[in-house]
């Protein structure tokens, strides 16, 4: 709990209803000060909903949010403290960069030396101090992007709210875009960083911990490292990179699986129990090795550096991402596929759920 | 609807010259022409002269043309500022409460100004409202009757108004009253002017109320051209209605100048 801190954002029970429909369910999360959390999920999912309550757009109908140990559900959003930047920018376009970014210093009456002092310097931060007499439509999207940022952090905000602040770009930028703002994570430590996200690798590359909401509710709460390489759940492992689920059967020491017996680290799941069994794409190989599965090869894209073949396994799809193949099998033949034991993740069986809870706090 | 033949571009044209010409067109350009006419009794007016327009800019007609603008622009400013106002208002009261003050100030527009004109005349008519017999009953009913339109257009430019600039200006700190200025009211201009246009252009033109409530000494110029046409001057009205028209229209010229130059910023 972070009740003593400076910053921080806990959620305690926050449940949000629009018409009486529940957008988002009994959030129990702890963004700690300093790090950078996202919440990745699909549309719907009722991420966006809880940065808007953390913003204060929105009023839970249940529940608490507090700010660096202050409970804030009952402030209206501008006595909150909080910097936001929204997919659109939102950029005021009757003033110019400069102005743009002192908004916020001079609705809150800073002295006018210090509003140009740290006006300039949040510029600087965001590589936009030469277009600071321009009006935002003179820019290009990830121009814009860059001041809205500035904008939010010339309040010296303890809390960064991001919602989908990079969906608007192009690929290309999108990635540099997100190298900044690692390093500006990297240059302004103390700030807690709360970012909406339905993109996983922006998720990954980003993020310290991953919240992980489905149809209003948090599904999973981990490091990238834990969600990617032992997730919880099949909603994890299908929405945190790409997943083979294999529905199979816990037996001593391993798992069946269409027929056939795999070696697989079962941990302390009970013989007989259904699991899923989670494989990597890219972990996958093909030709005989440990844990061969015989099937036939029913697609082949090529996707430059890799080909993903689709290989039906006694009536399941399972996928494998290989290095670019110099000749891929044709179509309809016979292939071999395998996978490292270590390289599986048993999910779901009954007597793995307990032992293997994470804690969301 | 895009035309694509040229035959068809030429069929669209005539047709709308067809309709436009003497819909629109015809009786302004027949206004003009008896404006400087002396006598007109065959198929064209004759006797040029410009003597309509001698005593069409001095003394009583200049009074009148004064006294229409001083109305029209108040009624503009009060109406503007009325109607914004509950625009505002309304935009956070929600739907249910948004239709009913909708309704209410569409009100005037839909009962006949006579009617509105009659009221407002007993309504002022006594103690402690006592405004018969001054230029302000003539103002207020101008008011009442453009009030709707200026609230029209600024709630739909509310309306059109992503919120997302309120909320980034609210993250920031801002108090809503700072909003309102900092932001919303800069990005409402464009309709602000637009719909200050509307309303003087409407009370600049304004005859059946005004003829109900106008005290001897606040006769605006629609008036003048009723009653100099109404003696059978219909060339001198001819002159005070064009005279009339070029300076409603300069006056809106001249907020259109003001609204491309603060789009353009």
């Amino acid at each position: 709990m972070s009740d003593r801190t400076g910053s921080g954002v806990r959620f305690d029970g926050v449940t949000v209803d629009y018409d009486g429909h529940t957008v988002l369910d009994a959030l129990d999360l702890t963004v700690e000060p300093g790090e950078v959390m996202a919440l990745l999920g699909p549309s719907g999912s009722g991420k966006t909903t809880a940065l808007r309550a953390v913003a204060g757009f929105v009023r839970p109908a249940a529940g608490r949010v507090h700010v660096g140990g202050r409970d804030v559900t009952g402030l209206p959003p501008h006595r909150r403290g909080i910097g936001m930047v929204v997919q659109s920018y939102a950029l005021f376009p009757h003033l110019r960069v400069a102005d743009n970014v002192a908004f916020g210093l001079r609705a809150r009456r800073t002295p006018k030396a210090e509003t140009a002092a740290r006006t300039a310097e949040a510029l600087e931060l965001t590589g936009m101090g030469a277009y600071a007499r321009r009006h935002p439509r003179e820019l290009s999207g990830g121009q814009q992007q860059r001041v809205a940022i500035a904008r939010a952090l010339a309040i010296r905000p303890d809390v960064l709210l991001l919602d989908e602040p990079l969906s608007a770009l192009d690929a290309g930028l999108r990635s540099g875009m997100l190298a900044e703002l690692a390093r500006l994570h990297r240059e302004l430590p103390h700030m807690s960083m709360l970012y909406v996200t339905h993109d996983q690798v922006e998720a990954l590359t980003l993020a310290d911990r991953i919240a992980v909401m489905d149809r209003a509710r948090l599904r999973d709460c981990g490091t990238p490292q834990e969600l990617y390489r032992s997730p919880r759940t099949e909603f994890t492992a299908s929405f945190v990179g790409n997943a083979n689920l294999l529905p199979v059967t816990v037996t001593a020491g391993g798992v069946s699986f269409a027929g056939r017996t795999l070696k697989v680290p079962a941990g302390q799941a009970a013989p007989g129990a259904a699991a899923t069994l989670c494989v990597r794409p890219h972990l996958v190989g093909l030709g005989p090795g440990p844990n061969t599965l015989r099937g036939t090869l029913a697609e082949v894209q090529w996707r430059g550096a890799t080909h993903r073949l689709t290989v039906h396994v006694g009536g399941h799809r399972m996928l494998a991402d290989l290095r670019e193949l110099r000749e891929p099998p044709p179509l309809g033949a016979e292939v071999e596929l395998h996978f490292a034991p270590d390289d599986a993740v048993l999910i779901g069986a009954i007597g793995t759920e307990a032992g293997h809870g994470r804690d969301h706090r | 609807m895009l035309v694509h033949t040229a035959r068809g571009r030429r069929t669209a044209w005539a047709v709308f010259a067809l309709l436009f010409t003497p819909l629109f067109a015809l009786p302004l350009l027949v206004v003009l022409a008896a404006s400087f006419a002396t006598n007109w009794s065959g198929a064209l007016p004759s006797g040029p002269t410009a003597a309509h327009y001698a005593t069409a800019v001095r003394g009583e007609p200049l009074q009148a043309l004064a006294t229409s603008l001083v109305t029209a622009a108040t009624a503009s400013l009060l109406a503007l500022v009325v109607g914004a106002w509950a625009a505002l208002a309304a935009d956070a009261l929600g739907r249910r409460g948004r239709r009913v003050l909708d309704a209410l100030f569409v009100l005037p527009v839909a009962v006949p100004s006579v009617a509105v004109g009659l009221a407002v005349l007993v309504a002022y008519s006594q103690p402690p409202f006592l405004l018969n017999g001054t230029r302000w009953i003539v103002i207020l009913a101008h008011t009442v009757l453009v009030t709707a339109f200026a609230h029209q257009s600024v709630g739909a430019a509310l309306r059109r108004l992503d919120p997302a600039y309120e909320q980034a200006a609210a993250s920031l700190g801002a108090r809503p009253l700072h909003v309102l200025r900092r932001v919303k009211l800069p990005l409402l201009l464009p309709s602000l002017n637009a719909a200050a246009g509307l309303c003087f252009a409407l009370s600049m033109g304004e005859l059946s109320a005004t003829m109900m409530l106008y005290p001897p000494d606040w006769l605006p110029l629609p008036v003048l051209v009723f009653t100099a046409t109404d003696r059978g001057s219909l060339f001198t009205g001819s002159a005070l209605a064009v005279v009339l028209m070029a300076a409603t229209l300069l006056v809106l010229l001249a907020l259109s100048r003001l609204r491309t130059r603060a789009a353009h910023r």
